[in-house]
């Protein structure tokens, strides 16, 4: 009774959350376009920016609980892939300003005329073509995750030693970019971007058509989620989270699943960062940062661990939340805020906002939870293992 | 009798007649050199100098000096030329007599750069004789490296007379690089200053060799130039192998430091501590207002400080360290993901703390003085600070094993390591054990922060950029086992080191990084890892 019960609730979560973000993706850019400027209903473009910005923090959050969640792999270094994403799309855009750079060569960008670049790094060919950098944004997250995690999975790297070395690793890549001889433009990253496919990048028209795409994207990425995970592969991948030795004694190649889950994670980072570039207009170094990738996973945490929906919640509500305070009086005190959100999420609500919202209401509509079910579906649950 | 004296008398004229012959035949008086100067023309003051320093005259050395830093002025009417002394005294310069002032049309006699070249190898020549050892020391050593003909009799006459060991080979030395340079000189002679400049084998008898065999000598002496360039070629490599030996090691020390305290907490209770740099961050600055309270009220303590913030940067820590342990990591046993999560929160706390306590700009620490300079070993320099953190180091790393072998709380720490569950059995209180083993990581990563407030800016983020090294270091070394830790820092230090020279230091340390996360696939639990049981606990 309780499993059907649980689909069926999610169902409707997933349902009303698949209509809400549609809704805003259409009604948010239409508000923009159609309305006077200053009227009541209108939005302004700067916002539509903004939230096209948290969207796409919401498609990280969801890449991230659909392996931490899902699989118990605790990726401290996933704001490595959103930033290659957003670095192939940086790179597109970069090859489109053409002759209108400040040096007006018509194919390096100013950094690269500016560092004494004879030729454009081989590296950078393809990228003046979309659908090469549209590939690319799914390519290169997806290979470097393949490649990573082939190799942790393959020798059995799990837990905490997974958390550190996928820290390692986005720690390594922001060394890297910020040397100016890699080809990226060092330290300020690509930016001064001026079209994409043809459209000013500034325009209003251009912002309200990112917007709906990320939110089309945000939809997407949300129904492959939910197609992995409550397919028979899901059952595996919770199995793996909650007693990963007894699902590979049971002849499952745990190995395979979590690659396979983790290089879709990867490649659904990617093009939130490819989607991210465009709207904040900048892609540098800093979003390497090991801190980033750390925040992204509390996001996940505060809108509840394990429930898809909640993941997406939770980067909105936080990133408002960051937006709302570093703006006002309270700004010094953000990170001490952020601190606490860390401490107190993991310490008072575990569930996160989602989770803790699913019992109640489970114990609302049945008066008799079942504890192991219950134990279960809260996805926070650690294996124990035989000590 | 009167024939001794004749032999004497004799004896004297042939000397004097000697010297005379070896001045340049167009030897001209002393006054007539000076004179020269007046004509400030380059050519004509290069041979002023070149006379004058073979004069012999006392006023010569400060005629020289004078020119090199431009007090020596002429005045170009009356042709006279003068010497403005240090103490703005002016005396005329062909008689040392004391003038009163200055006639108004004089000027400093220029000077261009191959003039202080001779400049410098003339002051360095007279200054061969001077009765002060340390000038006569940094003479010689001029001397050697401006190799100019013209101080040939000197350095052979200071060689004659000197009698300290030192001064003696760098004359020895000087007078070598001269003999390779001159083109007369015979070739027994050259052979024998190729050796003795062999024998220095550092970077500069090195570039001296080199100069010498692009030039023209003879087959013999090319050989055995080229002979000595390789072999000081392979010293240098030894020495520089030492010299990134030695860096590592200094490195690896400041990892282990940093590092150990991590070790603890994660061999013992499982826990990933994020805000462990942020002990380190508070151990530095408790050093700070320690040094701050000892500048403005006991400023004689001040060499102390260390030793005073010490033993308060263990207590800051670790009290910080066990409130934090019984206020939140507690309630997160078994849960080690959420606790990375919730501890990396407390990170941002701390930081900002700080940031609000203290600015978010670097603060001064000093060095005590038995911690500042360095001292020269062989061909490598090693600072005292560096130094006395090396062995700070091991001694905080011998203390804490002896403390885990010989203590009862180390004997209840290794156990609950090995198997909490039959450790609780047995009656240990493990939670105790776990609030004391927070405290104590906490309070070693205090003590690092000493130590570090030594060699790095004292900020907020201070703690930030050694936490990935620390993880690392815990990470490759193992967890349950010190020495771990110990072969885990040192490795990485000194592999950091010789990366640096070859790959850059960027691309060194993301070398490093690449091959711990390779290394990680073949040991998985790092190089000393935990055997049996306990492994998938």
């Amino acid at each position: 009774m309780m499993p059907h019960m649980l689909t069926r609730s999610l169902d409707r979560a997933a349902t009303i959350f698949v209509l809400v973000v549609a809704a805003c993706g259409i009604l948010i850019p239409l508000s923009n376009l159609l309305l006077p400027a200053g009227s009541a209903l209108q939005v302004p473009t700067y916002l539509v920016a903004l939230w096209g910005k948290y969207v796409c923090y919401a498609i990280l959050a969801l890449s991230i609980d659909l392996i931490w969640g899902y699989c118990g792999i605790l990726s401290l270094g996933h704001g490595a892939f959103f930033a290659l994403g957003g670095y192939a799309m940086g790179m597109y855009l970069m090859r489109q300003i053409g002759t209108r750079g400040v040096y007006g060569n018509p194919i390096l960008p100013d950094f690269m005329v500016f560092l004494n670049y004879s030729k454009l790094p081989w590296y950078w060919y393809g990228f003046d073509m979309f659908w090469f950098a549209a590939l690319m944004v799914l390519v290169v997250p997806g290979l470097l995750a393949f490649c990573f995690g082939w190799l942790a999975f393959r020798s059995r790297v799990t837990g905490v030693y997974l958390s550190i070395i996928t820290q390692a690793m986005t720690y390594a890549l922001l060394l890297a970019f910020f040397r100016n001889d890699f080809g990226f433009g060092g330290n300020n990253g690509l930016t001064d971007f001026k079209d994409i496919l043809g459209f000013n990048v500034q325009a209003e028209g251009t912002r309200a058509a990112l917007f709906a795409l990320s939110c089309l994207s945000l939809i997407l990425a949300f129904l492959i989620c939910r197609a992995v995970v409550s397919s028979k592969l899901g059952k595996v991948l919770i199995a793996i989270r909650d007693a990963e030795s007894r699902t590979r004694f049971l002849g499952y190649r745990v190995e395979s699943y979590k690659l396979f889950v983790f290089t879709l994670s990867a490649c659904m980072a990617g093009v939130a960062g490819a989607l991210y570039v465009p709207q904040v207009g900048i892609i540098n170094p800093s979003e390497f940062a090991p801190g980033n990738s750390i925040e992204a996973v509390i996001w996940v945490a505060v809108g509840g661990r394990g429930t898809l929906v909640g993941a997406a919640l939770g980067a909105v509500v936080v990133n408002y939340a960051k937006t709302f305070f570093t703006s006002g009086v309270l700004a010094p005190y953000w990170l001490f805020m952020l601190g606490a959100l860390f401490v107190l999420v993991t310490l008072l609500l575990p569930k996160g906002i989602i989770g803790t919202f699913n019992s109640w209401w489970d114990q609302f509509t049945s008066k008799t939870p079942n504890a192991d079910s219950a134990a279960r579906e809260d996805g926070v649950t650690e294996p124990k293992m035989a000590e | 009798m009167p024939a001794i004296v004749l032999a004497i008398v004799r004896r004297l004229l042939l000397s004097i007649a000697l010297i005379a012959a070896a001045a340049p035949a167009f030897a001209a008086s002393f006054e007539e050199s000076v004179a020269k100067f007046a004509n400030d023309d380059f050519s004509d003051t290069d041979d002023a100098v070149s006379e004058i320093a073979v004069s012999g005259n006392p006023l010569a050395f400060q005629i020289i000096s004078a020119l090199q830093d431009e007090r020596l002025m002429f005045d170009a009417e009356t042709k006279k030329v003068y010497v403005k002394q240090a103490d703005g005294k002016i005396i005329d310069a062909a008689t040392g007599a004391v003038v009163d002032k200055l006639p108004d049309t004089a000027a400093a006699v220029s000077l261009n750069n191959r003039l202080r070249r001779t400049v410098d190898a003339a002051l360095g020549g007279l200054t061969l004789l001077s009765p002060d050892l340390s000038t006569r020391l940094s003479a010689a050593k001029s001397v050697f490296k401006s190799h100019d003909e013209a101080t040939l009799p000197t350095v052979e006459s200071a060689l004659a007379k000197e009698t300290n060991r030192g001064v003696k080979q760098a004359l020895t030395e000087a007078r070598a690089a001269i003999l390779l340079f001159k083109s007369d000189a015979s070739e027994v002679d050259k052979l024998e200053a190729v050796a003795t400049i062999r024998a220095r084998s550092d970077q500069e008898a090195l570039a001296l060799l080199t100069e010498i065999s692009s030039g023209d000598q003879p087959p013999s002496v090319a050989k055995a130039a080229a002979g000595a360039i390789a072999s000081i070629q392979s010293s240098l490599a030894i020495w520089s192998g030492v010299q990134n030996a030695w860096y590592g090691l200094s490195l690896g020390s400041v990892l282990l430091l940093a590092a150990i305290g991590l070790a603890i907490t994660f061999g013992v209770m499982g826990v990933i501590n994020m805000a462990h740099g942020e002990m380190v961050m508070l151990g530095a600055y408790t050093t700070f207002v320690v040094q701050e309270i000892i500048r403005t009220r006991y400023p004689a303590l001040f060499d102390y400080s260390l030793l005073i913030a010490a033993p308060l940067a263990f207590l800051v820590a670790g009290a910080i360290g066990v409130v934090i342990e019984r206020t939140i990591i507690r309630f997160l046993y078994g849960r080690p993901l959420e606790t990375l999560l919730a501890t990396w929160g407390l990170s941002l706390i701390l930081q900002q703390a700080v940031r609000s306590a203290f600015g978010p700009t670097n603060r001064e620490v000093g060095n005590p003085s038995w911690m500042s300079g360095a001292f020269e070993l062989g061909q490598i320099t090693i600072t005292y600070n560096r130094l006395w953190i090396l062995c700070f180091t091991m001694a905080v790393f011998a203390i804490l094993l002896a403390m885990l072998r010989y203590t009862a709380l180390g004997l209840e720490m290794r156990a609950v390591t090995q198997n909490r569950r039959m450790a609780a059995s047995m009656g240990i209180a493990t939670s105790r054990v776990d609030a004391l083993t927070f405290g104590l990581g906490s309070g070693i990563a205090g003590i690092a922060g000493v130590a570090l407030s030594q060699i790095d800016n004292v900020s907020p983020n201070l703690g930030q950029s050694y936490i990935i090294d620390s993880f690392m270091v815990v990470v490759f070394g193992g967890v349950g086992n010190l020495w771990g830790t110990l072969v885990g820092a040192f490795t990485l230090g000194i592999a950091n080191k010789f990366l640096e020279p070859v790959a850059g230091a960027v691309l060194g340390k993301i070398a490093i990084l690449v091959l711990i996360i390779l290394f990680i696939q073949k040991r998985p639990r790092g190089l000393f890892a935990l055997k049996g049981r306990a492994v998938e606990a």
